[in-house]
């Protein structure tokens, strides 16, 4: 078995294509962003958090929600990230364009995070704490889908 | 075994595609479901195990999504990625381990992905993936090397769907009720010779879940405890070609196994009603000579006779079985769960009269290469 | 009345960056082979299998079926569990279960990955849920790095104190040859100097990717002492997954997963000080910045206290409560095996066969294991059979 070359095979391009369902909450959450610019949360009576997006149950308090908010398009960065690695975006199949600005957002109004990306890949121009607010497509263009955001933008 | 017993189950209906659902509702319904049934609350759940499979999900860890929804958020959980009857056997370690009493619950949205793609990938990357066998394909090579083994026909194979079929207009939680003959199974479009349309279960969305206790916890329960007498799992070898394709080797082991857990010795004779995980309408005969109800190769002659059908000495998949309803990792613990409403008296329309002991069957890779057998009892 | 359940026998595959030798079901069958050399039993002596791997990693659906000839599983049960990072630990739990509920006597537990057969990152995304979050998800880094900057926020921890953490597990790696980093030991300047991935989180600060298998034995009490003069006794377990949405992990306080798992598997142990009352720790540690921070979650020391805990050498092969004298999971990460192999390697200390890197006289040894949405795994060993 010595001097055996050692081989690999790759998989090709093997699509694997799914159909998720975005569920009555979700549907409501993209709704309201094709119709009024915001988004939604929901209100746990239970523990009193808001969370977006708006999901059917608390998981802590273990019970079923129907108290939507409605929220503004604004937030705050609670942290970020500029991402400088190289990888495969399963989506496209493709390389992830990088740097790009991972971030986590609370959403005036909520106590959970949203995450998205921010629009500015300069390091010394973003901070913790600084206020953001969200840039939508056009309401014709829009699909009813995460993309409906296409990124946060720094309110200076 | 120390006693432990299933004290509350709960299903979805099982539908072609749940276009309104995401997997977390479909949780959270038969959890919510086999809590009232048991009449537990959540302070009354030990464990949580959730039962998901990455590609059918479309998702890495699939289980982050759902375990919330089966109320984990401060339980002990863990998950199990096969077949629901396997999820339910850790959860039955995990009571007999200490926990008190443990949730099951398994989801699939056949719908949301591409089946064909999903179980080409349980072949090996090597050797036979980019052959393109899959579920159906494999099965269609078992179906002719069990038919020619033993002279078994079409027409004989398509008795099981024309059986099943109609069962399950007892069942409403099953997606394929329909009044079909043996000349409609024969006639339907030939998908993979020679498996044809009606010989094939259904791509369908649901979920299943099950709540397994101790003799102590049982006793708080709202329903009479249904016990379990035995539980075994066994695999076969992975390469089709390594396997005696005609034959259910591992599902004989298990079987033999659960049989002397629950000290059976005649499964004919013993065993009242049995939900088998008919994938296909030959694996139905194929299962009931690997549990022992009759000689290798006599299925489909046990099936002639009607001894499979509602009325007969065993009838054999009153729910419709998985060629009515086959929400993948759902569909066996469906079985367990049709196979406790049998002995609670609670089965309806599709209720085997005076069943005392029934089983429940689920399988995992290609072609029934693992089995999963249990035995409920109703004392 | 659950039995009393045992470590009897390791295994694991010497770890590296390729294993272009070997398809996945021969290195999972090396581990296997070594794990039964290792308890002198053969594979008719194992009564059922638990495996686990993440399944996009090599892109193998139903890898329990598929697995059978290298984890030794023809004509045998065998089962799979895969819960994330959390795999490895989750195994070893269901093996646990497997023997104390008294349905078999011995078991054989497997985690594998071949990290190196696909983009570990894209692998990683498709966990984000794909309606809201694997647009803008990029893997686990800058997840961690959200947790790092606001420890150091919350704290005044600095990059340096991380590096410390690197740095004292790639030392550690130095005793072990199966470590992917054996003997490739890195200064704190390193780790400064080395690449920024995602702030503050640098090249050296995480984890490699790699391809490797790990493999134990449970034995039920009646025969575990026959297989191993000095077993490692399985004294207790648990786990959290506290959320299911990435955007209701709370980043301020401590990792509540871990603090509840660690409670519980402490409490039924009877751990009190977790400093005093444990020899050995191996924490699946997949950043260094865990290494300050998470040791908080587990008691250790008070929040905010890991750094000044780590720089006192407390952690420190011969210090107070030595943490991964394997390397870590900095120093190795096949991924569904990375928490089996902290079980295993806390086995190897309580049953004295550390080799170089035993440490003198364990008693008790602790296990991790960390993944999911913030999910952890907890396993107390001992010595002592547990009453
Ligand atoms: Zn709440």
């Amino acid at each position: 078995m010595k001097n055996t070359e050692l081989l690999t095979i790759r998989s090709g391009d093997t699509g694997m294509p799914y159909e998720w369902s975005i569920g009555k909450y979700g549907s409501r959450f993209f709704r309201e962003i094709r119709e009024h610019q915001r988004f939604l949360g929901i209100r746990c009576p239970g523990c009193g958090k808001v969370r977006v997006p708006p999901r059917r149950l608390c998981g802590p308090c273990f019970r079923e929600l129907d108290e939507l908010v409605e929220l503004s398009d604004t937030g705050i960065i609670t942290a970020f990230s500029v991402v400088n690695y190289p990888f495969i975006d399963p989506d496209t199949g493709l390389q992830r364009p990088i740097p790009y600005t991972y971030g986590y957002i609370r959403i005036d109004g909520s106590d959970n995070i949203f995450s998205h990306i921010i629009n500015e890949t300069d390091e010394s121009r973003i901070k913790v704490g600084m206020k953001v607010r969200a840039v939508f497509r056009k309401p014709e263009e829009m699909e009813g889908n995460i993309r409906d955001i296409r990124y946060f933008e720094i309110i200076r | 075994m120390e006693k432990a017993a299933i004290v509350g189950i709960g299903q979805t209906k099982y539908e072609r595609r749940k276009s309104g659902e995401i997997y977390y509702d479909l949780v959270y319904e038969v959890t919510t479901r086999a809590m009232e049934d048991a009449g537990y609350t959540l302070d009354d759940i030990g464990d949580v195990i959730t039962v998901s499979n990455d590609f059918w999900d479309g998702r890495t860890i699939s289980c982050m999504a759902v375990q919330e929804a089966a109320g984990a958020h401060d339980k002990n959980v863990s998950t199990v990625e096969g077949d629901g009857t396997l999820g339910a056997l850790y959860g039955l370690m995990r009571v007999l381990g200490g926990s008190g009493t443990t949730l099951i619950v398994a989801h699939s949205k056949g719908s949301e992905g591409d089946p064909r793609v999903i179980t080409n990938a349980m072949f090996d990357p090597v050797y036979h993936r980019s052959l393109g066998l899959d579920a159906v394909s494999s099965s269609a090579l078992q179906a002719s090397a069990y038919m020619s083994r033993y002279g078994v026909t079409e027409e004989q194979c398509a008795l099981v769907s024309v059986k099943n079929h109609k069962n399950a207009k007892n069942n409403p939680f099953a997606q394929l009720p329909m009044d079909i003959t043996v000349a409609d199974v024969m006639k339907s479009r030939k998908i993979a010779d020679p498996l044809k349309l009606l010989d094939c279960s259904p791509v369908s969305d649901g979920a299943a879940a099950i709540i397994i206790a101790d003799e102590k916890h049982a006793r708080k329960a709202r329903k009479k405890p249904v016990w379990i007498k035995g539980a075994a799992h066994c695999a076969d070898a992975y390469f089709l070609g390594d396997r005696n394709l005609a034959e259910a080797a591992s599902l004989r082991e298990a079987a033999k196994k659960a049989y002397a857990m629950a000290g059976i010795g005649n499964p004919a004779k013993e065993i009242d009603v049995a939900e088998l995980y008919d994938a296909f309408g030959y694996m139905e005969l194929m299962w009931l000579e690997g549990l022992g109800f009759c000689d290798p190769g006599g299925g489909a002659g046990m099936t002639e006779s009607g001894k499979t059908a509602m009325g007969g000495p065993i009838p054999v998949n009153p729910s419709g079985g998985v060629l009515s309803a086959h929400a993948v990792l759902a569909a066996g613990l469906a079985r367990i769960a049709e196979a406790v409403l049998q002995l609670r008296g609670e089965a309806g329309s599709r209720q085997v009269d005076g069943a005392r002991t029934s089983l429940a069957h689920g399988i995992n890779g290609p072609c029934g290469q693992s089995h999963c057998v249990w035995v409920l009892g109703k004392d | 009345m659950a039995r009393r359940v045992a470590i009897v026998g390791t295994g694991q595959t010497h770890h590296k960056s390729h294993r272009l030798d070997v398809n996945g079901r021969e290195m999972i069958h090396e581990a296997v082979t070594r794990a039964l050399e290792d308890c002198e039993l053969t594979i008719n002596d194992v009564d059922a299998i638990v495996i686990g791997n993440m399944d996009h990693f090599e892109s193998i659906n139903c890898v329990d079926t598929w697995s059978v000839e290298g984890s030794g599983g023809v004509m045998k049960p065998i089962l799979k569990v895969s819960t994330g990072g959390t795999t490895g630990t989750s195994v070893a739990i269901a093996a646990y279960y497997h023997v104390a509920s008294g349905l078999f006597d011995r078991v054989l537990a497997i985690g594998w990955e071949k990290n190196s057969e696909s983009d570990t990152t894209g692998a990683i995304i498709t966990c984000s849920d794909p309606i809201w979050d694997r647009f803008s998800y990029s893997g686990a880094i800058p997840s961690l790095a959200t947790e790092a900057s606001a420890y150091m926020k919350q704290y005044g921890a600095t990059q340096k104190d991380a590096a410390r953490v690197a740095v004292r597990d790639r030392t550690h790696a130095l005793n072990n040859p199966y470590a992917q980093m054996y003997n490739r030991p890195i200064s704190i300047e390193d780790v400064m100097e080395s690449a920024m991935l995602a702030y503050p989180i640098k090249l050296l600060d995480v984890c490699p990717r790699s391809d490797g298998a790990c493999a134990v034995v449970f034995a039920a009490e009646e025969i575990a002492g026959k297989i191993s003069p000095r077993p490692a006794w399985f004294k207790s377990c648990a786990a959290r997954h506290t959320t299911t949405w990435f955007g209701d992990v709370d980043y301020d306080t401590g990792l509540l997963s871990l603090q509840r798992a660690a409670r519980e598997a402490f409490d039924k142990a009877g751990i009190r000080s977790p400093a005093d009352d444990l020899d050995v720790a191996e924490l699946y540690l997949p950043y260094s910045y865990a290494g300050l921070k998470w040791i908080e979650a587990l008691g250790f020391c008070g929040p905010g206290e890991g750094p000044r805990f780590i720089w006192d050498g407390n952690t420190d092969m011969g210090g107070k409560i030595p943490m991964n004298p394997s390397g870590g999971v900095i120093s190795t990460n096949c991924i569904g095996a990375t928490a089996l192999l902290r079980v295993a390697e806390a086995a190897l200390q309580v049953m004295g066969k550390g080799g170089k890197r035993q440490v003198p006289d364990v008693k008790n040894a602790l296990a991790t294991g960390f993944g999911g949405c913030w999910w952890s795994d907890v396993v107390v060993l001992s010595k002592d059979r547990p009453s």
